[in-house]
């Protein structure tokens, strides 16, 4: 079984705030993340029968629709789905190999596919469904919060973001170190009530999803003018006098 | 589009520690070109990274006003539809009959040869029997101009099946549209309502705008049947029934004009509210407008009487009768406006059942759309200058903003109903005021922009002067003949559909078929998919497309093809002209056509080639060019009949419309310090390159609002030569146009429909906005047919460009029939219960979902993710193909049974003044299906046989740019994109 780092005070925790309020389930994300790293630290990223029936790849994003509630007052949800990098993550601890790891230095919980002997025991812990098992090199392979992008010092500096977060077009995703109290995803989270998924399972995750903002006020209540009898016979009389200029 | 920054995110992370086991630095790729993105019509700006001549990866590029660096789901998963195995690889010729998928793999010299042949024999004879028509074309400024040259009126793109209604009804209207043409005030709307978006048009800057309109505390209300993708984010859902909008909307405008909520202020200065309408009836002169005797339109001035209508210091008298100086009686426009809509039929409790909104709630969001409007005005401290050269020292707007497109677009009452919204925002003063509905440039442009269609006078080896598509202003500009009879095969610009402008691909085949109005030798079609999801009732068209004549000749016995993929309409064609992909060619995202130009200014793009094509394939536009050079097409030779063009690029840069006109309106004249006119600038392209491939002009803030009415703004254009004058752009709330054709309808000038579309030419063209239950309803049982049925757009797919992408195909690759709970329950269906869908038209089968977000009285399904089995590239037993399904089967592209007046005459299931296909009028009936009859789809159609040299399909794909690796899979490599 593998070990976690010790967690010390102002530990770096990156992750990624994903806003239910905007999502419009365009898979942009899961998309953009399956290009870049199908040819970046984990890949390829293989479909099995890509142009037959069965067709079945390996993605790092996945979006899920479902809806909430019934008739109008229910509601449409676009669920984006990735690792959440937990700060215990049962799939590290599970791990009989030393495979699967969490970095001290930002969080960031990686597989080492030199080390991975495919026997999906991490699959099996990890409650949210984050790991995906590359049926072809019979390794694991998960999220890397695009680990070659975020320090990529060949990337200009504003674009050092994951693909999912760069890419998306309701600007919907939000990357930064959730450990940093005055980082601007902790903010995010603070002022938009940002939560955390299945926090109760214990594997305390790091990435908060943002929920839905109270539907805007447009602040008015319907204006019942009563028409005046004038207005009864023929409302156009009404404005038959009005003064108008250009 | 927000016109903020792309926001640049700090770098949360310092440098990290040592990880033996990650290369936190590896370059992207070796190379990085700039073009724009053809995975759909949205037009973004792209980087794409290449190694070792592969493509590493796909990027919105942060520059590109059009996207500002976001890609959507389809942009990002563009490697696999450039890599796919359906692309066509070779020339084609068919050997078998068609439809057998018998070709064999000709050269380019031979295909050309062919081609040449063809066109040449009807160019010579009739060039009417060349019927051109282009799919989801970028480059209609280039193929509507060959065939004006080649001499034919049977030109029209993919618009009269797509959004003719919105692009009609806005520039009749307001001098603009909505669809791609307009964009909501995302930086200022405190309201904004958007109706019937199916997640379609304009992909990115909408997804982009409304997360900044939920960041600045906006209502966002979405009207449609359907609570999917951006319905799902709204405030509010209105889940209106099909066809109705209209009936909404002009409940709306009951409500404000009986509250005496409309800015009358706005009408006055900007429409032509206050402008007089002769009141004479059964006389010629009916509700035309009371004009001078310079022709300029007169109103009634409170002081001095009638007067010329455009005098600064008019202060109008809006209601009432007044007599004429010739003494006929003429009211305001606004008075018979307020009239028709404040009449009961309109009252929100008229309308609410029909609608399926309660009466309350039209009232409510008629009083919050009100109170937006004029309680919490947008005000600019920004001066500008009318066109009555008086200054202004702010810009107060109404930050009400609308948008609509294909819920609207895709029924006979659709541009009514159109134009309704288009009166709602006038009353409302939400036209390009801060806050509201903003033109994008070229537009606005005169109400309706001149010059009309050409296409009279077809003869041998002769062009056509102007443009194939273009703007009738009354009777004279329909091409039709002595007796009325349409001029073109399509029938646009008839009296079957007076205002067509993008024509009606819809119906070219069904009228080829039947030789109506003429029979035709050629079909020569461009990215289109005819005999599939493109087609209403594509079995009719397979039909039509096999026929023969008595003699044995196929009934159209020509059919040239130009498409990048094997695509379900490959069979059915004589003769395949394989085009590249997107990242493979040279294109010019132009003025003269669909630019990507914004409220903030023109602007244009181009697709610069990023990989060679490493099949034998060309560029459709190139191989335009060059038949047109062998045709002999006037403007396609010079003086001693060489080629005038070398390729696509060359005619991009040099070719002239008009002197120092041309495709691109960046960096023109012999400098490139020219914009818009200017003589050809032999760099041009490389200035294109090297600014990311794309131009874009800033408008300074004076010119930003009020465009149909500012000085400086028309000024500005005019020296652009975006508008031919700097006249103000009156809106018209009454449309003279459509007066003048149901004057012609009731017996006056000399040009008069045919007697059996009289009633309907009279009903139709009705100079204010109508509603009308849709054409398709009336002649059938909507009580035995009591669903409407639609489709939305899936935001990962666009039409069928993406069952060959093996990464999107993945996300989507069958579809179900998507229905009320509550409505399932009572007709005893269940989830995933297989059912018939039966219409007037046919039946099919398919399997269905309940949900929740879905008017209760509405089927609808994604659109065009059913293929038949063997397009595509994909195996025979793809879900597509079995489980997946077109709603088109059941579709009929005619009308039901017209009336006795005139048997045997059919009409177009359509809009009867846009002829815009009317696809969502659909009405069905839903029943379970057997036990026995689940598991697949009906009808399917027998598997299409795979082109030769199709490559074969591989069991798993490892798309791996990188290629760095010595790590192997366990399973045998094959691998695509090497």
């Amino acid at each position: 079984m593998t070990c976690l780092p010790d967690i010390v005070p102002g530990q770096k925790k990156l992750g990624l705030v994903i806003d239910l309020d905007t999502c419009v389930g365009c898979q942009a994300c899961a998309t953009n993340c399956k290009e870049w790293n199908a040819s970046g630290h984990s890949g390829p990223l293989p479909d099995l029968h890509p142009y037959s029936a069965g067709a079945e790849g390996v993605w790092f994003n996945r979006v899920h629709s479902f809806e909430a509630g019934e008739g109008e007052r229910g509601r449409t949800v676009h669920f984006p789905r990735s690792c959440l990098h937990c700060e215990t993550p049962a799939c590290v601890t599970v791990c009989p190999t030393g495979a699967s790891y969490k970095r001290a230095e930002d969080g960031i919980v990686l597989v080492d596919h030199d080390l991975c002997i495919g026997c999906q025991l991490c699959a099996w812990a990890c409650p949210y469904g984050a790991r995906e098992l590359d049926e072809d090199e019979g390794v694991m392979k998960k999220c890397t919060l695009c680990i070659d992008r975020i320090y990529n010092e060949t990337i200009p500096e504003a674009q050092r973001q994951p693909a999912c977060v760069l890419t998306c077009p309701t600007r919907a995703r939000h990357f930064g170190d959730l450990g940093d109290p005055e980082s601007e995803v902790s903010r995010l989270v603070r002022e938009r009530g940002g939560y955390a998924l299945m926090p109760e399972l214990g594997y305390a995750p790091v990435n908060r999803y943002l929920p839905p903002r109270r539907p805007a006020d447009a602040g008015a209540a319907p204006r019942e003018d009563t028409p005046t009898p004038m207005d009864v016979t023929n409302p156009l009389l009404r404005w038959v006098d009005r003064v108008l200029s250009r | 589009m927000p016109e903020a920054p792309t926001p640049s995110r700090p770098m949360p992370a310092a440098a990290p520690g040592a990880d033996p086991r990650v290369d936190y630095s590896p370059p992207v790729g070796d190379t990085v070109k700039t073009t724009t993105c053809y995975m759909c019509a949205c037009r973004c700006g792209i980087r794409v990274h290449l190694k070792d001549g592969r493509i590493r990866y796909i990027e919105g590029n942060p520059d590109h006003p059009v996207n500002r660096g976001v890609l959507c789901g389809k942009g990002s998963a563009g490697i696999m539809t450039h890599y796919a195995p359906a692309r066509l690889r070779a020339p084609l010729l068919r050997v078998g009959e068609r439809g057998s998928g018998e070709f064999r793999e000709i050269s380019w010299d031979e295909a050309l040869d062919i081609a040449t042949g063809w066109l040449r024999n009807v160019r010579e004879t009739d060039p009417r029997r060349l019927a051109f028509f282009t799919g989801r074309d970028q480059s209609q400024s280039l193929t509507g101009f060959w065939a004006a040259q080649f001499g034919t009126p049977n030109f029209a793109a993919h618009g009269g099946f797509c959004s003719v209604n919105m692009a009609a009804a806005g520039q009749y209207t307001i001098g603009g549209a909505f669809w791609e043409f307009g964009e909501p005030d995302w930086d200022h709307a405190r309201y904004f309502l958007m109706f019937g978006v199916a997640e379609d048009h304009d992909s990115n800057p909408i997804k982009l705008g409304l997360a900044r309109l939920k960041e600045r505390g906006a209502k966002f209300v979405s009207v449609n049947p359907v609570r999917t993708g951006y319905s799902a984010i709204a405030d509010e859902w209105v889940g209106i029934r099909p066809g109705t909008d209209g009936l909404f909307a002009m409940a709306l405008i009951h409500e404000l004009l009986r509250n005496d909520r409309v800015d009358l202020d706005f009408l006055a200065r900007y429409t032509n509210a206050p402008w007089l309408v002769v009141r004479n009836p059964r006389g010629p002169d009916d509700g035309l407008f009371a004009r001078g005797g310079d022709g300029r339109p007169l109103a009634w001035d409170r002081a001095r009487g009638v007067v010329d209508a455009s005098l600064a210091d008019l202060s109008p008298v809006l209601v009432g009768e007044v007599a004429l100086p010739d003494g006929r009686k003429a009211k305001p426009v606004f008075h018979l406006m307020a009239e028709r809509y404040l009449g009961a039929d309109y009252a929100p409790e008229a309308v609410a059942e029909r609608c399926g909104i309660p009466a309350e709630r039209i009232r409510r969001i008629a009083a919050e759309i009100a109170e937006v409007a004029f309680d919490r005005p947008v005000v600019l401290e920004q001066p500008w200058t009318d066109v009555w050269g008086r200054r202004h020292e702010r810009m107060v707007g109404r930050p009400v903003a609308f948008h609509a497109m294909r819920g609207i677009s895709a029924h006979s009452n659709g541009f009514h109903t159109c134009r309704a919204l288009h009166l709602l925002q006038m009353l409302l003063g939400a036209v390009d005021t801060p806050g509201s509905w903003r033109y994008k440039s070229p537009f606005p442009r005169p109400i309706p922009p001149g010059p009309p269609p050409a296409g009279k006078g077809a003869k041998p080896n002769t062009p056509l002067a102007g443009n194939l598509l273009a703007f009738p202003q009354g009777p004279d500009d329909l091409l039709v003949d002595e007796a009325g009879n349409p001029l073109r095969i399509d029938k646009a610009f008839s009296w079957e559909a007076p205002l067509a402008l993008h024509g009606m691909m819809h119906t070219v085949i069904g009228n080829a078929g039947a030789g109506d109005p003429y029979p035709i030798e050629v079909l020569f079609m461009f990215m289109a998919n005819m005999a599939w999801n493109s087609a209403m009732n594509p079995g009719e068209v397979i039909r039509i497309l096999t026929e023969k004549r008595e003699d044995g000749e196929y009934r159209i016995p020509r059919v040239i093809y130009s498409d990048a993929f094997f695509s379900e309409t490959v069979p059915y064609a004589d003769l395949i002209l394989p085009d590249t992909t997107y990242l493979e060619r040279w294109d010019c995202i132009s003025l003269l056509d669909r630019p990507i130009g914004s409220a903030h200014g023109a602007g244009d793009s181009i697709r610069q080639p990023v990989l060679p094509p490493d099949r034998d394939v060309r560029p459709f536009q190139d191989v335009l060019i060059e038949l047109g050079a062998r045709l002999g097409l006037p403007a396609f030779v010079k003086e001693d009949g060489s080629p005038r063009f070398r390729d696509y690029p060359d005619y991009i840069v040099n070719h002239q419309r008009a002197p120092g006109v041309g495709p691109l309106a960046g960096w023109r004249g012999a400098d490139g310090t020219k914009k818009g006119v200017g003589e050809p600038n032999p760099d041009q392209l490389r200035r294109y390159i090297e600014n990311g491939c794309f131009w874009r002009d800033h408008l300074p803030p004076e010119q930003a609002y009020f465009k149909h009415a500012n000085r400086d703004y028309l000024a500005g254009a005019k020296a652009m030569g975006l508008v031919p004058n700097e006249n103000q752009i009156v809106l018209q709330i009454w449309s003279e146009p459509l007066q003048k054709f149901r004057l012609a309808a009731q017996g006056h000038g000399p040009r008069q429909p045919p007697m059996h579309l009289r009633a309907r030419v009279a009903r139709y063209c009705d100079p204010l906005p109508f509603w009308y239950a849709p054409l398709e309803h009336a002649g059938q049982d909507t009580e035995h047919f009591a669903l409407s049925a639609i489709t939305q757009r899936p935001m990962p797919m666009y039409h069928s460009w993406g069952s060959m992408n093996a990464w999107l195909r993945q996300i989507m690759a069958a579809n179900r029939l998507y229905m009320a709970r509550a409505r399932g329950e009572a007709l005893g269906i269940k989830d995933d219960d297989w059912v018939w869908v039966e219409s007037r038209a046919g039946r099919l089968k398919c399997q269905v979902k309940l949900m929740e977000g879905v008017n209760p009285d509405t089927v609808w399904t994604w659109n065009a993710i059913g293929k038949r089995a063997g397009a595509w590239g994909l195996s025979p037993d793809s879900p597509e193909a079995v489980r997946g399904f077109l709603l088109n089967h059941v579709i009929s592209e005619w009308l039901p049974a017209q009336a006795a007046s005139a048997p045997g005459h059919r009409l177009a299931n359509a809009d009867p003044v846009t002829g815009q296909a009317a696809w969502y009028d659909l009405r069905v009936r839903v029943t379970r299906a057997a036990p026995e009859e689940a598991g697949a789809t009906e009808p399917r159609l027998p598997p299409l046989r795979e082109p030769p040299g199709a490559p074969p399909r591989p069991e798993i794909l490892r798309y791996d740019a990188s290629a760095r690796r010595g790590r192997g899979g366990r399973r045998s490599r094959e691998t695509i994109g090497d």
